[in-house]
């Protein structure tokens, strides 16, 4: 099994030296659950960085130039543009109310100067169009400077306005709402590399819509059951592939992932391909099924493989292979034992990203404590390493964390008891080619770099 | 300034932290906690089933359910259901006709302590759903747990809703596995047999009779659809 190739970027995440570069949000230790930051993403090119969070809004940062008179700032990321998304909304025939929590955020590939993303919350998307604007249109001949019409009578004569500087602002719009296509709650959103269509997945059905047109989308994945009784697993995230534009895979909360190729049927209730692993009977016990539960699933940039993350771990699939995955990377076996109580304080419900790095050699994804992982597919080694304001002086190398699962603590190593369940790194994102990461801990954002960047 | 502030279902999420306040203090202290599940467990203990009856009311509470967070504590209570019957009560090919006679034996054996637990628990939850069913006992240890192949057996009386109105929990519930349509959103709303009108008071002792046979969580799973299906004249099966 081979890496997808260097292209120029070191591989993986053990051979760097990750520093801290920046971190964005309030330090305050009380945190208004409006601020929690439920989305990163980075765009195609990464000079964009998304986030939104609990309250409904979108904050980009984008990447500055590297600048040979300020070294240091090496490509920092500053806000761009902050926007509401989403407002809280009351659906009156049932007598809901709708969270504005940002679900998931996609970006759209650049086709002209503007950019676009698309923003979800449990039950509407939106198209959202991110625009600059440097200059402004001076001498008008029907108002004046200050927007006020002119008489017209008093007009003796005619000029053309001209175009004139000003600073720059950047203007975010809705181009598009999709709505009232969801019964149940949005859990992912997929831009399609015809960059034409894209899919919506609510926990029973999987939606193709076409971006120009919101008043009807295509329904292609329904696993509802004729009898709500017989409701056993739903479906907890979906993502086209990267290049084939026909295919696209869900995973369910059982631990199975279905590829669906689009071409074969309009429904595609039929899999073309099914994903699981057999259950180790050792390892079996009342939370096997919550534990097998998948949380992400994502394409690796080639289209070979695909990663699904689980609770207590990440299995990376090759697309040809589907009785098995061919890698397995434990995060935090340590908590296997302690699954009873992460039962009982729902901790075990939830739910971990996980992202590839631009040459598909490494993987990260989150753990708590604000510690994440990476692990490298070619040298087969990992790093924890830990988000925390302690770590955060400008370019500061980041120390591997150790957690010690039992028995005697050695020395820089923190046992399992002292881990903070409530620092939760549910949300990480890698830029598409270098090797910066972003890095949600509840209501900040942190940003790495390498030591060579 | 654009923080908007505490969300609005914080006071359900710090009335589940008081319930299980306890168990995480214990948790935090005690790395051996009394209640986890050795694997592979044979048995789960009732304290591990009461969590899982608490997490689903407490699911099923909320104005508009997690459906994964419900499907997976159903399922989990099923597996731990599973494993609580001792197997002397099992009939050898578990079947929906076979249900009654299991919650009957069920019934017949006891638990003090066991009894006690669920008293605490079904009072606790008495305030929501009007219960008025008697503590039900279970058989704590089976012998051996083995997994049933069929659907799950019967606990006896593990009512949830109040016999009497049929209703099982707050306004929005009974829309909890309702699916409305598209079509709800045009302008031809409010068809004759309107989804959304909540069900009075219509089920009477006899309409629940006939669901009294079937296995607990499926009669739960019944009546939370059958609040929709109470408006049909009542069929012989389902």
């Amino acid at each position: 099994m081979a890496g997808a190739g260097g292209g120029g970027c070191p591989a993986g995440g053990n051979d760097l030296q990750w520093c801290f570069s920046q971190v964005k949000g309030a330090i305050d230790e009380d945190v208004a659950e409006a601020d929690i930051i439920s989305t990163v993403e980075f765009n195609y090119s990464g000079d964009l960085l998304a986030t939104g969070d609990k309250g409904g809004r979108v904050v980009i940062f984008q990447r500055e130039q590297e600048n040979k008179s300020h070294p240091h700032s090496r490509g920092e990321y500053n806000v761009y543009s902050t926007f509401q998304s989403h407002e809280p909304e009351f659906d009156y025939l049932k007598s809901l109310e709708i969270e504005e929590k940002i679900n998931k955020i996609r970006w759209l590939p650049q086709q002209n100067a503007a950019h676009f993303l698309l923003s979800t919350n449990d039950k509407t998307i939106k198209l959202w169009k991110i625009s600059e604007r440097d200059k402004r249109a001076e001498g008008y001949n029907l108002k004046d400077e200050d927007g006020r019409l002119r008489d017209p009578f008093r007009i003796t004569a005619l000029r053309v306005p001209i175009l004139k500087p000003m600073d720059l602002m950047v203007e975010a719009s809705p181009r598009r709402i999709f709505a009232n296509a969801h019964t149940y709650h949005i859990n992912s959103i997929s831009v399609n590399s015809d960059h034409e269509t894209y899919l919506s997945a609510d926990d029973l059905r999987i939606n193709l819509w076409h971006l120009e047109i919101t008043d009807r989308s295509f329904n292609i994945v329904d696993i509802k059951p004729a009898n709500m009784e017989e409701l056993t697993e739903v479906i907890t995230a979906a993502e086209f592939h990267p290049h084939q534009c026909n295919v696209f895979v869900y995973s369910s909360s059982k631990g199975t992932i279905r590829l669906c190729d689009m071409r074969s049927s309009a429904l595609c209730d039929r899999h073309s391909k099914f994903f699981e692993e057999p259950e180790d009977p050792s390892s079996r016990s009342f939370f096997s099924e919550i534990i097998s539960s998948i949380s992400d699933v994502k394409f690796s940039h080639s289209g070979r493989y695909m990663m699904t993350r689980d609770y207590l771990s990440v299995k990376v699939w090759d697309l040809n292979m589907e009785n098995r995955p061919v890698e397995t990377h434990q995060v935090h076996e340590y908590l296997r034992s302690k699954l009873c109580s992460l039962y009982e304080n729902d901790c075990i419900f939830d739910k971990f990203e996980c992202c590839w790095n631009g040459p598909d050699s490494a993987i990260m994804t989150g753990s708590y404590n604000n510690f994440f992982r990476m692990f490298d597919r070619n040298t087969r080694r990992d790093v924890t390493l830990e988000a925390s304001r302690e770590n955060s002086k400008p370019r500061a190398s980041l120390k591997p964390r150790r957690v010690c699962p039992g028995g005697k603590r050695k020395k820089d190593e923190i046992s399992v008891d002292s881990l903070d369940f409530n620092k939760k790194i549910l949300h990480t994102a890698w830029h598409p080619t270098d090797n910066i990461i972003a890095v949600a801990a509840t209501n900040n954002l942190y940003i790495f770099q390498d030591k060579v960047n | 300034m654009l923080s908007k502030g505490l969300k609005r279902k914080r006071e359900e999420e710090e009335e589940q932290q008081e319930e299980e306040a306890l168990a995480v203090d214990t948790w935090w202290l005690d790395s051996d906690h009394p209640a986890v599940a050795p694997a592979p467990p044979a048995v789960a203990s009732s304290s591990l089933f009461d969590l899982s009856v608490l997490k689903l009311h407490h699911s099923l509470r909320q104005s508009e359910p997690d459906l994964r967070h419900l499907v997976l504590v159903v399922n989990t209570l099923r597996r731990i259901q599973a494993s609580m019957v001792p197997t002397a009560v099992l009939p050898p090919v578990p079947s929906l006709p076979a249900a009654p006679g299991m919650a009957d034996n069920l019934l017949a054996s006891s638990d003090a302590a066991l009894s006690a637990s669920m008293a605490s628990l079904l009072e606790d939850l008495s305030h929501i759903e009007g219960l008025s069913q008697a503590p039900q006992p279970l058989a704590e240890e089976g012998p051996q747990g083995r997994p049933i192949g069929g659907p799950p057996p019967s606990l006896g009386s593990l009512d949830l809703l109040d016999p009497a109105t049929g209703c099982l929990l707050d306004d929005g519930l009974e829309g909890l596995f309702e699916d409305i349509d598209t079509s709800m959103y045009d302008s031809d709303l409010w068809a004759p047999a309107s989804e959304g009108l909540k069900p009075g008071p219509e089920g009477g002792p006899g309409e629940d009779a006939p669901e009294l046979k079937e296995t607990e969580l499926d009669y739960l799973m019944d009546v939370l659809v059958g609040t929709q299906a109470l408006e049909r004249p009542p069929g012989p099966g389902r």
